[in-house]
């Protein structure tokens, strides 16, 4: 592997310099080194003809050494190819004085330049919800331009096929719940009260939450990729031109379907998670399936069921809306549509919550 | 003269749709190569089967001496590194500048130190008609014209052996594009590299390209230098080069040379 790729020779009036072998793009930090420890204090005479092959990153180390030298003593090159001496010239014609610019942040300029996004993009989110809502009202005007193929579409896509997970997330829930309500339950010899205990939070907070999660995760996200790509590839600047407004193509038809396929959702939630609840009733307080329903009929006034029900709508604006909005405000780098689609499933999950607090502190209130 | 790439009876299906069927030809070393088809007549396919991003249906593809049907992986990583490629689209990643696409092989494959890696970078920058500025910019931030550049830069960074460059010239401005086809005849006659080209461009078939062939029909319908493609008369052929448009042109060029 010790190839010489330079051979130097100390004469009493000049140094003499022959290169050899492969000047190329792998030898070059032999190259380098070689080069580094000739200390030009006399002429030199540069012998180029030992070079058996060359690239443009060999004729530059040749030529930045060459302009060196040459500022220290006479330097004259011999035996070089016209092909040489022309790759010389032209990388020469492009060497450039001026360094490409790095961009730097320091700690303070990210930071305030954050804060000024985060507020930004609270306003334009505003803005946002704003033409949705004046979109909405204009499709109630005119209804007749509803577009109900894309609504049936998006409700089959976000709607139909979460049907499987949201069942078996469910089911799950609800098994959870009362196998460990259970243990407890039995302690106090109250063990009918399972029933009591388990519909009431699964129809009113579990089914919703769990649901409204699912989606948020599963099609919250997708909204935000599907227009974020879309942004990326300029098919949302094609449709503007064509006076395709994309309220009412893209954002709309996903709120809309959205809105009716989340409660539907949620009442197949209230039903599984109430199955769930009542197998692990009856596999661990040995609660009959005829007992469960019966205290079921008791004790599950339809209040609670309605409330969950409603709920549905609420979370479906929040999670349409902030997946759409996500994918707008993707910029063209793929990057940043890993980044909207995290913040979508985020924001989105956590404004869930959060209404579904402002729901719980309400009704409270108001003794329902 | 020494063939780089070998391609013999190439057959490419989707399904039931057939795009090559029986595609034969052969690029020497040192030649610039193009390849000529109407949209939708899978040249750029058969460029992504010349450098391994597409299993052909069947058929043998043979680059700088390696069978690619049977190729295994350390061999496909050491071709990888001798090839260039631009992409019809530029393909740039968007998360790194463009002097940071540019540095992205230097870096991983060779222990050139940063300042002379930089200086690398700006030369190639420069070389193919982009202000040094712009290797601080993000592809997002460029133009059309730009990106093909910027893609060309990359392609030449590691000074590679063979050249694949899809519509290289297309979306680039008529000077910039003639710049570009005499920096690509100035390398190769410089260093030696083979040049793959798929190309629309009249003008450098007339003034760049060395041998092409044409895709029609599935196949190679000619192949050769000019004079020899002229002779058949396969309708592309004919439509392409033998309206009146091109005639005019053929007869300044003639013109030219009679002076
Ligand atoms: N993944 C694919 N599946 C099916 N057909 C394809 C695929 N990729 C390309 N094609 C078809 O192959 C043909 C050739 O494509 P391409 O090589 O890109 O054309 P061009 O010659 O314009 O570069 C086109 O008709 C295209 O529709
Ligand atoms: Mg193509």
């Amino acid at each position: 592997m010790n190839e010489e790729y330079l051979r130097i020779e100390q004469n009493h009036d000049h140094i003499k310099i022959v290169s050899l072998g492969e000047w190329t793009l792998y030898h070059e930090p032999q190259i380098f080194r070689a080069l580094k420890k000739i200390i030009p204090d006399k002429k030199i005479i540069w012998d180029l003809s030992g070079i058996k092959s060359f690239d443009s990153s060999g004729v530059m180390l040749f030529s930045t050494y060459f302009e060196q030298f040459k500022k220290r003593c006479e330097v004259e090159i011999v035996g070089y190819t016209p092909k040489q001496e022309r790759m010389y010239l032209l990388l020469q014609k492009n060497r450039a004085t001026e360094s490409i610019p790095i961009r730097h942040e320091n700690f303070f300029e990210r930071i305030g330049k954050n804060t000024a996004a985060s507020y930004n993009e609270f306003v334009q989110y505003l803005e946002f919800s704003g033409h949705v809502v004046s979109a909405f009202l204009y499709y109630l005007k005119y209804p007749k331009n509803f577009r109900y193929k894309e609504i049936i579409y998006h409700i089959r896509l976000s709607g139909m096929n979460a049907i499987l997970i949201i069942a078996l997330t469910s089911f799950l829930v609800g098994l959870v719940i009362s196998y460990q309500s259970a243990v407890q339950l039995a302690k106090f010899g109250a063990d009918l009260f399972i029933v009591d205990m388990a519909s009431i939070s699964i129809t009113r907070e579990l089914g919703p939450l769990v649901t409204a999660i699912v989606i948020a995760g599963r099609s919250g996200s997708a909204y935000t990729a599907q227009i974020g790509a879309m942004k990326i590839t300029e098919e949302i600047s094609a449709m503007r031109t064509m006076g395709f407004d994309p309220f009412y193509f893209l954002v709309l038809p996903r709120v809309i379907a959205l809105m009716i396929a989340l409660p539907l959702l949620i009442f197949l939630a209230d039903m599984i998670g109430i199955f769930g609840s009542m197998f692990a009733a009856g596999l661990e307080l040995n609660i009959s399936y005829a007992q469960f329903i019966d205290r079921l009929q008791e004790v599950l006034e339809a209040k609670h069921f309605w409330i969950g029900i409603i709920k549905g709508p609420f979370f479906a604006v929040l999670i349409a809306m902030i997946g759409c909005f996500r994918g707008f405000q993707v910029t063209n780098d793929t990057e940043s549509i890993g980044a909207q689609t995290t913040a979508s499933v985020v924001n989105s999950i956590f404004f869930v919550i959060a209404c579904d607090a402002i729901f719980s502190v309400i009704l409270t209130e108001w003794d329902i | 003269m020494k063939k780089i790439i070998e391609v013999k009876d190439l057959v490419t299906q989707f399904g039931e749709t057939v795009i090559h069927d029986g595609v034969c030809l052969h690029i020497d070393e040192g030649e610039i190569y193009g390849i000529l088809g109407e949209s939708g007549s899978g040249k750029s396919l058969l460029m992504k089967e010349m450098i391994m991003l597409l299993a052909p249906t069947s058929g043998e593809i043979t680059v700088l001496g390696s069978r690619l049907s049977q190729i295994d992986y350390n061999e496909a990583q050491m071709l990888r590194q001798q090839w260039g490629v631009l992409f019809q689209f530029g393909a740039l990643f968007t998360s790194l500048t463009v002097a940071e696409n540019i540095e992205l092989q230097l870096k991983e494959y060779t222990h050139i130190d940063l300042k002379m890696r930089n200086e690398i970078i700006k030369t190639k920058i420069s070389m193919v008609g982009l202000p040094v500025r712009a290797g601080g910019l993000y592809p997002s931030e460029l133009s059309g014209g730009m990106i093909k550049r910027a893609a060309l830069a990359r392609a030449l960074a590691m000074d590679p052996k063979l050249l694949f460059l899809d519509e290289p010239i297309s979306g680039l401005d008529p000077i910039g594009a003639r710049n570009f086809d005499s920096l690509i005849k100035e390398l190769r006659d410089l260093l030696g590299i083979t040049v793959v080209m798929i190309t629309h461009d009249l003008e450098s078939i007339y003034s760049t390209v060395d041998r092409f062939s044409v895709l029609a029909d599935k196949r190679v319908v000619a192949e050769g230098n000019l004079e020899n493609v002229l002779q058949s008369d396969h309708p592309f052929i004919e439509k392409f080069f033998k309206n009146d448009y091109v005639e005019k042109r053929l007869d300044q060029r003639v013109g030219r040379n009679v002076q």
